[in-house]
């Protein structure tokens, strides 16, 4: 009956952007929120793919960036982990709540 | 011939105080006197030869005395025809005046060297003099009227620095603070004065101001005397602003009341600048405008009727104060006087110019025995160690040679022949008489006044009873003896210097001749008051007191010089500060500050509604910068869809 298209790739994506948004919005331990942000990261690459895929079949530009991304993601993760990493030395506490210093 | 030299004048004073300023109370302090006194000898030395060849020298045009420019370097060019000019003028009143004050002045450097020794700021007293000298030489020998103005405030900040000398004394700080705030008002008098002039005659250089307007046919004549305010011309304003500043400078009434306070400073100081030389400034400064000011009539009225009436109204104060240096200050202040009414009755040119050769004369000659009065003072005040006539008297066995030279000093200020006041006063007396007969009786008793109260002071320092004062020390030094009797010869002598074929009005020779029935007046009332203070102080009786008490109000009043530092007290602390300060002050502290308070107020209000922004939350700017992508992201579709 149906062939899986576009719009079926493209709603997975967004189901899954709008996970890890909520996810970075509302969770309180770092590590989840970096977990959260790798989700987005992972919805913009099945976008990358698909229209690559679906439009532009001859070409492998989308293909190029999702690897791209996948390799920038990995540096990010070693970042975010460092920060993580010093703020549990000086707050005993990977609560994103506890990191409230830079204000007012 | 080369004129530079005369550049020397001013300028060895200036080094001195330079020298003695920067180094005199570290290394110099025990020569600081000598250097003083030996820089201003040179420089009087100078003067005397400069003013003998300007006299007998230098050709005269038509047996008339021409102004020299000796030195002129253009300061400040404003256009092509205004510019402040730094120079040296020569001529009759600026030769006689630099006589006057480097003799003078080098008569108080040397009786200093004994008076003040031993003070901790004796290297900054010669600083000082130095200074004071430097400025009023510059002052005398100006040849542009903004110049004269820059050295008027120069002499006026070394008299503000040597009145407040003792400033461990809070009468002599707020004394030098009443001089400087007086006269500076005064002088503000004299600034608009001269943008007035140098405005109408386009120019600050004297020679073309009193060229361009006493010519009746030159442009800037008319448009000074067409263009007017309150009915008064402008050059009327001119001339009656800038006399304000010479009022100001030479205690003239209203603007009097500095100069009595001003005797806190030392003796030495007021015979110098508070006799001598700084309060006859006002006096030179309107010789110096004369031309001009014979011009304008109702300018020199307003200059005789404030002398006439400084000169009676200061008499009658002088006779009831008790401290012999207000005594002297309220007889210089008399004196001067004399010279402005002197000036004030005179016309330019020929024999109508006595009153201005007169006035010039009693300049001359009163230079040289107020001095003299004011260094005897500081001899007797040196050895009683009060200014107060009640500890003293009998004191002409301890100190002969003051009392000699006081006594000359007295006879020639009341006007006695052959002293030299006489033959000032008479020529003043008798342009008086000629030119306005009203101004003539006034001038006539306050010459009667004059011997009362100087002879009061006389016997009451020399004479009255027994002296109690202890000689611990003599009469003073060497130093303070040859001023005093080098200063006696001259009271005795100057009145014959031939003054009338020097300096006069337009230059050329003015032929005078005493007139001994006309003299016999001022000389009879003369004599009359000195027999009257004899009878009264010579010996210590209680008449002085019965006829006080018999005067009653006025004698308090003249004791209280008039109320005038009450009155002036009143007018600032009531009127001034209650009326107009409060009200400013009310509107500073409620309104300005107000106003700068609100915007503060409202901008720390709109931060503390808005800061709860910033909670330092990371999720919560996350969430700001969701909505605000998807806010974006809705309007991009809103636009463009």
């Amino acid at each position: 009956m149906n062939e899986i298209g576009l719009t079926q790739v493209l709603i997975v994506s967004t189901i899954l952007f709008f996970i890890g948004v909520y996810g970075f919005l509302t969770r309180r331990n770092m590590i989840t929120m970096l977990m959260s942000i790798e989700l987005i990261l992972n919805s913009i690459n099945i976008n990358f793919v698909a229209f690559n895929k679906y439009l532009y079949a001859d070409k492998l530009d989308g293909t190029f960036f999702t690897i791209f991304i996948i390799t920038i993601a990995a540096a990010e993760a070693s970042v975010a982990i460092a920060i993580i990493i010093h703020l549990y030395r000086n707050l005993k506490s990977i609560d994103v709540d506890d990191a409230d210093m830079m204000k007012f | 011939m080369s004129n530079y030299y005369i550049a020397l004048i001013p300028l060895l004073p200036l080094a001195t105080f330079v020298l003695l300023g920067l180094f005199g109370r570290k290394y110099l302090s025990g020569i600081s006197g000598i250097i003083g006194t030996l820089s201003l000898l040179a420089s009087t030395i100078i003067s005397l030869v400069t003013a003998y060849n300007y006299f007998f020298i230098t050709e005269r045009v038509n047996g008339v005395f021409q102004p020299i420019i000796a030195l002129k370097y253009t300061w400040l060019q404003f256009s092509a025809n205004v510019s402040i000019d730094l120079g040296i003028m020569l001529d009759p009143i600026s030769m006689m005046m630099i006589v006057v004050v480097t003799f003078v002045s080098l008569m108080v450097h040397i009786f200093s060297l004994g008076y003040m020794k031993g003070e901790e700021r004796f290297a900054t007293y010669y600083a000082f003099l130095s200074l004071f000298t430097f400025s009023m030489l510059g002052l005398v020998l100006s040849t542009n009227i903004f110049q004269i103005y820059m050295f008027w405030e120069l002499v006026g900040v070394s008299s503000f620095l040597l009145i407040g000398y003792y400033f461990d004394k809070p009468s002599a700080v707020a004394a030098s603070k009443k001089a400087f705030i007086v006269t500076r008002f005064a002088d503000l008098g004299f600034l608009i004065g001269i943008l007035i002039l140098a405005y109408n005659a386009e120019t600050l250089d004297f020679g073309i101001l009193i060229e361009r307007l006493t010519d009746a046919t030159s442009p800037y004549l008319i448009n000074s005397t067409a263009s007017t305010l309150l009915g008064v011309s402008a050059l009327t304003w001119g001339l009656v602003l800038v006399f304000l500043g010479g009022a100001g400078k030479s205690a003239m009434f209203p603007f009097h009341i500095w100069l009595p306070d001003a005797m806190e400073g030392p003796t030495p100081v007021s015979a110098l600048i508070h006799a001598a030389t700084m309060v006859v400034a006002g006096v030179f400064l309107v010789a110096r405008l004369f031309p001009i000011f014979a011009f304008d009539v109702s300018a020199l009225t307003v200059v005789t009727y404030v002398g006439v009436f400084s000169a009676l109204f200061a008499a009658i104060i002088a006779c009831t104060q008790t401290d012999i240096k207000r005594v002297l200050a309220y007889s210089t202040m008399s004196q001067i006087g004399y010279m402005m009414f002197s000036l004030g009755i005179s016309h330019h040119g020929g024999e109508n110019g006595l009153g201005y050769m007169a006035s010039m004369f009693h300049l001359f000659t009163h230079a040289f025995f107020k001095s003299l009065l004011f260094l005897g003072a500081g001899a007797v005040i040196h050895l009683v160690h009060s200014n107060e006539m009640k500890d003293m008297g009998g004191l002409r066995k301890l100190m002969p040679i003051t009392h000699i030279t006081f006594l000359i000093a007295c006879l020639a200020i009341a006007g006695i022949p052959p002293f030299a006041g006489f033959f000032s006063k008479e020529e003043i007396l008798m342009a008086a008489f000629e030119n306005n007969k009203l101004v003539y009786v006034v001038a006539v008793f306050t010459s009667g006044l004059t011997a009362f109260y100087m002879f009061r002071l006389y016997y009451s320092i020399f004479w009255s009873k027994q002296s109690h004062a202890h000689a611990d020390h003599g009469e003073g030094t060497l130093t303070m003896k040859i001023p005093l009797i080098i200063l006696g010869a001259c009271a005795l002598s100057v009145g014959f210097v031939p003054i009338a074929s020097l300096v006069t009005s337009d230059g050329a020779a003015l032929e005078t001749h005493i007139d001994y029935i006309f003299s016999l007046t001022p000389v009879a009332l003369a004599i009359a008051g000195i027999l009257l203070a004899t009878s009264l102080y010579k010996n210590e009786n209680s008449k002085p007191q019965s006829i006080a008490n018999g005067l009653g109000g006025f004698y308090t009043a003249a004791h209280k010089k008039f109320y005038m530092d009450e009155l002036y007290l009143f007018i600032t602390k009531n009127i001034i500060f209650n009326l107009i300060g409060k009200a400013a002050a009310w509107i500073d502290k409620t309104i300005v500050d107000g106003f700068m308070n609100l915007l503060a107020d409202v901008t720390a209000e709109i931060s503390n509604l808005i800061k709860g922004l910033q909670s330092g939350k990371l999720q919560h700017y996350a969430v700001y910068f969701f909505v605000g992508m998807i806010g974006f992201m809705l309007l991009f579709i809103y636009l463009w869809i």
